[in-house]
């Protein structure tokens, strides 16, 4: 049984959340949990939730307006609350470091999560592969981990693709990634994609229409 | 709401989803696996499956042609899983001596 231990708020509808997970065997970024609830009188819901650091239980949990699960993770559950977690699982979208090939990550929205794993997992593990993460964000107060993307990590390349607000001055007008966002002479990267179905979709698309080779994309879609 | 506007709403997930549910039948990552649909013969990781699971169960189709791949309900007691979509599942371990 995991007991939530820290949180901190990371958009109007988001929080990170931190837990004790006595005997936890570890994981690899990219990873996953489901959390289940249950009900006083035993009906039970359960959710996949990314783990978004490569050392801690943690997860990024966006509140969605009807859902079962995520309200009660973003604005009910205390300190020291326990919650039921499944996990570690998932052994495809995963990196490791030590691979020696450069990486790009794309992300939409809550789905940088498994993603921000990778990012810390690297500086981390002291791995110097190039990094690159597209980030796309409704506005500029739906970044998650900002404070930390906005510092510089050698190596790792941060582009943020606002898609409907952007702060003043920005050149690129909001809109959704695109191939002019995708640098045409960089496709010799592994790939990991996620975020909301469409978008994962729409980008895996636009990488393989791009030269990437379609094997070494990854994806996870959160529907 | 009917069922079909729910998935309609919220979309299919992919393989990864499985990850979990399937960890109570095997003990090694199975979504990391490869099947090869029995319908069009796309062979790929389980990860890459379209899955839907607003519904009593989880049910995978293969991304290339839709055709049911695996279908996983779990009860109090049992855990049904078909594989009859699937003509083989090859799964990565270790090498031996």
């Amino acid at each position: 049984m995991a007991r939530l231990a820290e949180t901190r708020r990371e958009t109007e509808t988001a929080r990170t959340l931190l837990f004790d997970v006595p005997d936890w065997p570890g994981h690899l970024a990219g990873q996953h949990v489901d959390v289940r609830l249950t009900a006083d009188d035993g009906y039970t819901a359960q959710r996949s939730y990314s783990l978004s650091a490569p050392d801690q239980v943690e997860l990024a949990v966006q509140r969605i307006g009807d859902g079962e699960v995520s309200p009660y993770l973003t604005d009910v559950i205390g300190i020291g609350d326990p919650v039921e977690l499944r996990g570690p699982v998932g052994g495809w979208f995963v990196w490791r470091p030590g691979t020696g090939r450069a990486v790009l990550l794309i992300a939409g929205g809550s789905g940088i999560a498994p993603l921000m794993a990778m990012i810390r997992a690297r500086r981390l593990s002291g791995d110097g592969t190039p990094f690159t993460l597209l980030y796309s964000v409704r506005t500029p107060s739906d970044v998650y981990f900002a404070d930390e993307l906005r510092r510089p990590v050698p190596g790792l390349d941060v582009t943020l693709l606002y898609t409907r607000g952007t702060p003043d001055g920005w050149l690129r007008p909001p809109g959704r990634l695109t191939a002019a966002d995708l640098d045409p002479a960089d496709t010799d990267r592994d790939c990991f994609v996620c975020g909301p179905t469409g978008f994962v979709e729409a980008a895996a698309d636009l990488l393989v229409a791009h030269g990437h080779d379609p094997r070494r994309i990854k994806t996870e879609r959160f529907g | 709401m009917t069922l079909r506007h729910r998935q309609a709403v919220h979309g299919h997930v992919d393989g990864n989803a499985l990850a979990g549910p399937l960890s109570e039948l095997f003990a090694v990552d199975v979504t990391a696996a490869e099947g090869r649909c029995v319908n069009c013969g796309l062979t790929g990781p389980i990860a890459t499956l379209m899955v839907y699971d607003r519904a009593p169960g989880m049910v995978a189709r293969c991304a290339g042609c839709d055709n049911v791949v695996l279908r996983l309900v779990r009860t109090p007691d049992a855990a049904w899983l078909d594989l009859t979509g699937m003509t083989w599942l090859r799964v990565q371990l270790p090498t031996t001596t």
